[in-house]
């Protein structure tokens, strides 16, 4: 069962993804996502895992490997109050849905660390499934949702260009 | 056009009549990228679309990340890089001569009016040039490299005005170290700052950089001051062009009186920022008599040609204490060899200091320079995260150039004043 992974901390670019090993490969640099704060996070997170934050997630660096190591980890969308610009734009191009909460509804006792979830991403939906609570987070603007549907910026820009080239062909 | 932001966005987009919200699509005057977040990650992305640069007179290369290149995976970083620049026949690639902010400025390729990403999230610098400039990760920047446009949601703008003169030995860096004390990182909100007041106007464009420059830690899209002559001045020397109508963008408002902020840059003292965020910064009076091991001159934020006459001004003829080591990195080639022929680099050297490349250096953390498990370091670099320059042991504390030379000279960190003074 997928997981919520909470975080008191500021959770900066250089923490999910350190530079010394931004020389590395994916999996190399994946292995040391967070552990300056949390060793065990990288070796136990799993598929469909949920990543929530206090505000400002994401700040510091424009490397997208802080987003990229997330979503090869398996952590299927990342909430916070508030996140730097450059990492929000930059885990929806690479299909990593981020999604706003309220700072107040950090306080709630069910958001506990470790807690089973379900997410609904068409409905913008977290479960905590213990409690049979439903949180229903701000939706993404419609063309952001698009994108991360699509996948991402790239699987997005070759439907734009196939799009473009069969309407050429038509004229 | 009622903000600075606004006009550059509305020029970009070609939209007339926009508004703070609106998502536009703008058409990129220049993309910059760099030898980590570029070729090695928009080649791959750009095979597979199946596209090439959509102008190559308007990308420029720069290698400042993997410099020096010590080991094979380095080294085949800046193979690939180079690869790829002749395959795209780039002709504005700069290779090894120092760090992208200063470089981009220094060879003329900023100026008033431009729309320009970098991939770098110190791309705000290029703000202090009346461009809109931010920056962006390696897949967006394919996306802009495949089509040569970005959407952005038109921001609001925040006007932080600093009135008077700053003191002697107060600098930009000490002000952005305040503007992070009082507002913190998530200040900008992703939205526009812009700068203005008397204390801005005094400063070079070097000294303006770092204020647009640390518009990153404020957590802001842009870093903007409106252009005036010390501006045009800078480009005209760097051999750039100076478009004709540059004086439409000397526009200096604020979204609302919300959004506005006052300081008074005469009653500012020299600040320190404690690990491991900028915005845990005081009056470096507060830090007195707190130990460090490295004393650290470097980055795109505070290793210029400027910083390096800063801290030469408190070096010369003095000696850093026992037990503290100063390295300095200078951050572009050019600043470097201007420095060394006005008898900087020696005063430097006199002083005890250590060199190394014109790169990113230790301030990344991405080399074999870096700090060691429980390593003090008081740096003129932007950035303090927990980790970031080496151990996560390690401690970093922000100063600027003058605060960072005293300090080395005293062996604890001290108010640059009181060595000014002796």
């Amino acid at each position: 069962m997928p997981r919520l992974w909470r975080f008191s901390e500021l959770i900066d670019t250089d923490v999910l993804a350190p530079g010394f090993y931004m020389k590395s490969p994916l999996p190399e640099l994946a292995s040391h996502c967070l552990e300056a704060i949390r060793p065990d996070f990288a070796s136990t997170a799993g598929q469909g895992d949920i990543m929530l934050s206090g505000p400002n997630m994401g700040v510091g660096s424009s490397r997208e490997q802080a987003a990229e190591v997330l979503k090869y980890l398996g952590v299927e969308a990342i909430i916070a109050p508030s996140f730097a610009g450059i990492f929000y734009r930059n885990a929806i191009n690479l299909g990593l849905p981020a999604f706003t909460i309220p700072e107040a509804s950090l306080e709630m006792p069910e958001l506990e660390d470790g807690a089973e979830v379900r997410f609904d991403l068409d409905a913008a939906e977290l479960t905590l499934v213990e409690h049979d609570i439903t949180i229903t987070l701000e939706p993404l603007p419609a063309f952001l949702k698009e994108m991360v549907l699509d996948g991402g910026l790239v699987p997005h820009l070759e439907k734009r260009f196939a799009n473009a080239a069969a309407e050429k062909d038509i004229i | 056009m009622k903000t600075l932001a606004h006009k550059l966005i509305s020029v970009a987009s070609g939209v007339p009549s926009i508004a703070t919200g609106d998502i536009v699509i703008c058409n990129v005057d220049l993309a910059m990228i760099h030898d980590s977040g570029g070729p090695r990650r928009v080649k791959p992305i750009l095979e597979r679309l199946n596209r090439s640069v959509w102008d190559k007179d308007k990308v420029v290369v720069v290698t400042d990340h993997y410099v020096p290149a010590t080991n094979a995976e380095t080294q085949a970083i800046q193979a690939l890089t180079k690869e790829w620049v002749r395959e795209q026949d780039i002709e504005k690639f700069y290779d090894e001569q120092g760090i992208c902010h200063v470089v981009l400025p220094e060879r003329g390729h900023l100026s008033p009016g431009k729309f320009c990403v970098g991939g770098d999230s110190h791309s705000p610098t290029g703000g202090a040039f009346g461009a809109y400039m931010f920056g962006i990760g390696a897949t967006e920047m394919a996306g802009v490299l495949a089509t040569g446009t970005i959407w952005i949601k038109v921001p609001e703008t925040i006007l932080i005005r600093w009135h008077n003169q700053l003191s002697p030995f107060v600098t930009a860096k000490d002000m952005m170290l305040a503007t992070c004390r009082k507002i913190g990182m998530g200040g900008g909100r992703y939205q526009a700052i812009q700068f203005a007041g008397d204390a801005v106007r005094q400063l070079g464009m070097q000294d303006r950089m770092t204020l647009s420059n640390m518009a990153a830690e404020l957590g802001a899209q842009a870093g903007l001051i409106a252009p005036d002559e010390t501006t045009i001045d800078y480009i005209h020397k760097a051999g750039g062009i100076v478009p004709e109508d540059w004086r439409s963008y000397q526009i200096e408002a604020a979204e609302t009186d919300d959004n506005l902020l006052s300081f008074d840059a005469a009653a500012l003292a020299p600040q320190i920022a404690a690990p491991h965020s900028p915005a845990n910064a005081d009056d470096a009076e507060a830090f007195k008599n707190t130990r460090f091991d490295l004393a650290y001159i470097g980055a795109c934020t505070g290793a210029k040609y400027v910083d390096l006459v800063a801290a030469a001004s408190l070096l010369r003829g003095r000696r850093i204490a026992k037990g503290v080591t100063l390295k300095v990195a200078p951050a572009s080639l050019n600043d470097q060899k201007r420095a060394e022929e006005e008898g900087i680099m020696q005063i430097l050297q006199d002083a005890g200091a250590e060199f190394l490349g014109n790169s990113c250096g230790i301030c990344a953390g991405y080399g074999d320079d870096r700090l060691s498990e429980n390593q003090v370091c008081l740096s003129s670099t932007a950035r303090n995260f927990k980790g970031r320059m080496g151990a996560a042991s390690s401690a970093v504390y922000l100063a600027s150039p003058y605060t960072v030379a005293a300090s080395a000279i005293a062996g604890t960190m001290i108010d640059p004043r009181y060595v000014a003074e002796e």
